[in-house]
């Protein structure tokens, strides 16, 4: 693991997420480990299933039922064991040190009461402060994430903001009790490519400002790209990368993540016919047997019937699977 | 609470909105400022000499048999069934909201429970339930009264309130307040009972037309509002045997029944559709300025 020398704000490891169902236990995270700094963007890159979004709710221990966080487990926040804390404990870290935006801003905020509330709401939640400071603050984040007339847009309604502003506001609200780590759960997958480019500026601008690490959950490696410190590319439950950023986008070597970057369309280099992943994810009931990729790898040879484990593969460079080991790419 | 201007001024639009709502406000007013205009309900001026008088221009609605004001009586009664209604709909929603919410939201063995306990009590007819709380009493207590309306008409509200519970809690509001560490009252009381409003609205007030139906049956019987309180119920009961000869002594206490309760239903109706956010017309869950 990279930063051995300096602590990290929050550290992840073997987090194990498994849901019972009748079709036996889904795996549906199956030993994550990831470190966090203090003021770094790690940017968290798979397809839907793969169980990035899970990673996040764990974090703040909102796994939804029947799912359960296993016991081996840890998830460590400046040396504090998350997962032994009590649930009114475990209140205080959610939103004050630890807050998440939600995918889509559309449902996200309560129908009933202005936006301008439910920001003070998010700061009266967690700090001392009177109804009218908590107003005033609110404002003033607000103003923060980009609303144009941050008083008069306070006092609407969610239903009378675009998609866009709403978003914005989910940030604000996120921010309202000044958290040391944001998640950011596909935070622009319900908005227009025009509005995205703004909220990840956004999101850019107060990470600097503040200090603030950043979680990017992502299905779009063109999200991460110069905006993450690093990448982990997640695969069936598992991380199958994980790289600073430029090194990742200049040599990916797991074939899941270079298969990601060939069913990117490119405006540079050659034109060619874009290649996607055969195949679809497997159900997490049943995780192929040897490395995971396994069916679904243009690559496959005789040791991926053995599962492999994350292997060092340069500086700072990880990735799950046995070619980096012989050289035989 | 623009969202509830929002809400009546859709419910004004609809004709039958409009009916009960000037229906309604006709009673409250008569209820509200009758008894100061009108003689004395308990009065009996001269019980030889004016009992059963016709309906005429001294007495607009006539007289019963102990030569009171058929009209006084019938105003004071609107006084005191339209606030056993309320005050009896006021206890059923609150315990209502408040045991749907719980069941709702915290789900598992408490959601069971006080779900089982529900069919368990709307098994029983609750004017059984009434009866025999009532039978106890040799002469009911107004409060009490109140207090058994409101206690036994909470089991429908709570399986409304903990349906439109169910459904809420999945919305991304929800999960996000969680996220934010917001408490599980907090998350009730704040996030989605105000977002229950609408449909308690309208079972509050389809609730009133029930609750002063059964109430003046309750008088009727004679276990409701005692005496010399008038109800409406306890006219008609006390015209039971002069029903033939002093017709009017029974029909317009009956009239006033059957006018009330229309015109809530009729405003229930409006209601309905009004916080229905799919209807046209109808305001937005929070109302537009």
């Amino acid at each position: 693991m990279p930063n051995l020398i300096q602590t990290p704000l929050l550290s992840v490891r073997d987090l194990r997420v498994y849901f019972p169902s009748d079709a036996g236990v889904a795996r549906a995270v199956d030993g994550v480990s990831f470190d966090l700094n203090r003021g770094e963007t790690l940017g968290l890159v798979g397809e839907s299933g793969s169980g990035k979004s899970l990673t996040a709710l764990a974090l703040l221990r909102l796994v939804p039922p029947p799912g359960r966080i296993e016991r081996e487990s840890r998830i460590t926040l400046e040396g504090r064991d998350l997962l032994s804390l009590s649930e009114s404990e475990m209140r205080s870290v959610r939103g004050r040190r630890i807050a998440i935006i939600l995918q889509d801003p559309m449902t996200s905020l309560n129908p009933v009461f202005r936006v301008g509330d439910q920001v003070a709401e998010g700061i009266r939640a967690h700090v001392q402060v009177s109804r009218r400071e908590a107003k005033e603050r609110a404002v003033e984040l607000l103003r923060e994430v980009g609303i144009p007339d941050p008083a008069g847009r306070a006092e609407a309604y969610p239903h009378q903001l675009s998609g866009g502003m709403r978003q914005r506001v989910m940030i604000a609200i996120a921010l309202s009790a000044e958290p040391e780590i944001l998640l950011a759960d596909e935070p622009t997958t319900a908005l227009d490519v025009t509005v995205q480019a703004q909220i990840l500026e956004v999101l850019d601008r107060l990470c600097e400002t503040r200090g603030m690490a950043l979680l990017l959950i992502t299905h779009d490696l063109g999200i991460v790209a110069g905006r993450a410190d690093r990448v982990a590319v997640m695969y069936a439950g598992q991380i199958v990368e994980e790289a600073p950023t430029a090194e990742l986008f200049a040599r990916p070597l797991h074939p899941y993540t270079q298969g990601l970057f060939a069913s990117i369309p490119r405006l540079t280099g050659p034109v060619g016919r874009l290649t996607p992943i055969g195949g679809t994810v497997p159900p997490a009931t049943a995780w192929p047997s040897g490395c995971r990729f396994r069916p679904r790898c243009p690559k496959v040879f005789e040791k991926c019937v053995i599962e492999p484990p994350l292997l060092p593969a340069g500086p700072d460079h990880l990735t799950r699977c046995w070619l980096v080991e012989g050289g035989e790419r | 609470m623009e969202w509830l201007a929002g809400v009546l001024r859709a419910a004004w639009r609809r004709p039958s909105g409009r009916i009960g709502a000037v229906l309604l406000l006709v009673v409250a007013a008569a209820a509200i400022v009758g008894p100061w205009l009108l003689p004395d309900p308990a009065a009996q001026p001269d019980v030889l000499g004016q009992a059963y008088l016709s309906p005429g221009l001294g007495h607009p609605f006539g007289t019963d048999q102990l030569s009171r004001d058929v009209l006084s009586r019938v105003v004071s009664g609107a006084r005191i069934s339209l606030v056993v209604a309320a005050l009896a709909v006021l206890v059923s929603v609150t315990i209502g909201a408040a045991v749907g919410l719980t069941a709702g939201y915290l789900g598992g063995a408490t959601d069971t429970i006080l779900m089982r306990l529900v069919d368990a009590a709307r098994a029983i007819p609750r004017l059984f339930i009434l009866l025999l709380l009532l039978a106890v009493w040799e002469r009911i207590p107004l409060p009490a009264l109140i207090l058994f309306l409101g206690t036994t008409g909470w089991f429908g509200t709570s399986r409304m309130v903990r349906g439109e519970v169910l459904r809420l809690k999945e919305e991304a509001f929800v999960s996000g307040a969680e996220a934010l560490g917001a408490g599980r009252r907090r998350i009730m009381l704040r996030h989605l009972l105000p977002n229950t409003m609408g449909p308690l609205l309208v079972a509050a007030t389809l609730d009133v037309g029930d609750v002063i139906l059964l109430e003046a049956g309750l008088s009727f019987l004679g276990l409701g509002v005692q005496p010399p309180t008038p109800s409406w119920g306890g006219m008609i009961l006390d015209s039971k045997s002069i029903l033939v000869t002093a017709p009017w002594t029974s029909l317009f206490p009956g009239l006033a029944i059957l006018l009330t309760v229309l015109a809530v239903n009729l405003f229930g109706d409006a209601l309905t559709d009004a916080v229905d956010p799919r209807r046209e017309g109808s305001p937005a869950p929070a109302g537009r300025p």
